[in-house]
């Protein structure tokens, strides 16, 4: 069974799930099933009956079937993402266990009487990373566009880092750390890139077709102006922010442990030899 | 006098059109369907069909004509960059533009003989190969459930070997993307526009039931000229 913890949305990237035979747990601030009309008239309550009720419903049964009795059973979900992304070469589960994170952060991403503007803390980094509020939105609205046949469009927060397993900003500074747009296709999510997400739009046909038939462009503008949380963003931020905080505090005491310059001497000669010696062979040789 | 301006002017109007079209690139136009878009109800409702055609297919050849027009404009200023930048709106678009222009000839209304089995030498080769129809139709059903996202499922001839294959691509990939030999005889959209508004999620469905309007006579004419 894929397990769960209550959450909130701060800590929403720590969540885990709790599947009940009646699959409650989903959104709680949304309170599904019981609200699917709430957003409407800009996402209809069919298209959340099946969205939700049958599309991310079947993500959750498949993956239970999928890792009953296997090593993945027990895990978070994060961490079963984590294992079957196998660093690209993906496995079985990953496409349910991804969708299922995704489309929960996507509901948790909505409110009713969404939209507006964001403020704070947010609205300053997308001013400083954007130049403008609206050039947030025309980046994610592009990305949203552009992403072809199925996936998701992303706001994340990301950490400055070489995209090397060890590699590590030896002066981080919080100017490092940048909000940026991306889109993935199908079920891939920024979690496997190690980016914080903070928004997303799922793209996928089904979240938009009755709704909007091949119109997304519409569906887009509609999500943004109708129905994103911003404050759910604002928060989604700053529990980043603390996780970015916590992992470079973290890093730096590694550092201090396996400083360099207290090598002992023994511990030099194993690399470095001693000069008498190689002279000594030099002239054996002759 | 007048006769003789009227025949410079059409002179001129000629010279136009041949100057158009040594500079211009050919661009391409929505194929007509040579049924209804009712016709192929209940299998596919007349809604999708209008939608698909007009609106999704459409919308592939007229970015794929924007993306050709833009990469010979960047080829004739020796504009490298802008042309590599093209190459995934012309796979995407113009993939789009071949399948779905092979899609609508896959299917046929009933009373034209869409669901009649194949007879003849693409019959016996679906034995040969699979056994029978049925063993086959379930594995397209199989493997077009199975295709994560959107895509396609294909029954192929590899005309090399002379073998048919059933074959999945992602997206808009056209079918040789999985094998230069591969010659297309019957596609199946899975993309949730192809069935979502009648279908919903239930995509097996929609797979169950396409086989009763695929046009086998087509797919057989297809197999004859790559095969025999």
């Amino acid at each position: 069974m894929v397990m769960v913890a209550a959450t909130t949305t701060a800590s929403h990237l720590t969540s885990t799930f709790l599947s009940t035979p009646d699959f409650c747990g989903l959104s709680r601030s949304l309170q599904w099933p019981h609200m699917q009309h709430a957003l409407e008239p800009h996402m209809s309550k069919e298209t959340l009956e099946y969205h939700w009720g049958k599309h991310h419903r079947a993500y959750v049964d498949n993956l239970n079937k999928q890792i009953e009795g296997t090593e993945l059973d027990g895990m978070s979900l994060e961490s079963i993402i984590s294992a079957s992304y196998n660093k690209g070469d993906i496995l079985p589960a990953f496409n349910n266990a991804a969708q299922i994170w995704n489309h929960e952060f996507f509901w948790e991403s909505m409110k009713p009487d969404g939209g507006g503007k964001p403020t704070g803390e947010l609205l300053e980094l997308i001013n400083r990373d954007f130049g403008s509020f609206e050039g947030l939105i025309n980046k994610f609205k592009s990305a949203a566009t552009t992403q072809f046949g199925s996936g998701w469009a992303w706001l994340v927060y990301k950490e400055h880092k070489l995209d090397v397993p060890n590699a590590r900003n030896p002066r981080p500074s919080e100017e490092d750390n940048k909000l940026v747009v991306v889109k993935s296709p199908n079920a891939v999510n920024p979690l496997v890139w190690e980016y914080h997400p903070l928004l997303t739009l799922d793209v996928w046909e089904h979240a938009y077709y009755l709704d909007f038939e091949n119109r997304r462009p519409d569906y887009i503008l509609t999500f943004l102006d109708k129905l994103v949380s911003w404050e759910t963003v604002s928060s989604r931020l700053e529990a980043a922010k603390v996780r970015v905080a916590e992992s470079e505090k973290e890093m730096a005491e590694i550092d201090a442990d396996e400083d360099l310059d207290t090598i002992e001497p023994e511990d030099t000669d194993m690399y470095f030899g001693s000069e008498a010696e190689d002279a000594e062979d030099f002239l054996d040789d002759e | 006098m007048a006769l003789r301006t009227l025949a410079t002017r059409k002179t001129l109007g000629e010279l136009c059109k041949f100057q158009q079209q040594i500079r211009g690139v050919q661009t391409f136009t929505l194929p007509d369907l040579s049924y209804d878009y009712g016709a192929l109800e209940p299998a596919i409702s007349g809604e999708i069909m209008q939608l698909h055609h007009q609106k999704h297919h459409q919308t592939y050849i007229t970015n794929y004509n924007k993306a050709i027009e833009q990469l010979d404009d960047a080829m004739s200023k020796g504009d490298a960059s802008t042309a590599v930048k093209l190459q995934s709106a012309i796979n995407f678009n113009g993939g789009g533009h071949v399948n779905h222009s092979i899609f609508w000839k896959n299917l046929t209304p009933v009373k034209e003989g869409g669901g009649e089995p194949p007879h003849g030498s693409l019959g016996s080769a679906i034995n040969e190969s699979f056994s029978s129809l049925e063993k086959l139709i379930a594995k397209m059903n199989a493997e077009g459930a199975a295709v994560q996202g959107s895509g396609w499922v294909w029954l192929a001839v590899n005309k090399e070997l002379k073998r048919l294959v059933v074959e999945t691509t992602a997206n808009q990939d056209p079918l040789i993307t999985k094998g230069p030999s591969l010659v297309p005889l019957v596609g199946i959209d899975v993309w949730e526009h192809a069935y979502y508004l009648q279908y919903k999620n239930v995509r097996p469905d929609y797979l169950k039931n396409i086989w009763k309007v695929i046009n086998w006579k087509y797919a057989s004419q297809v197999y004859e000229k790559e095969c025999l």
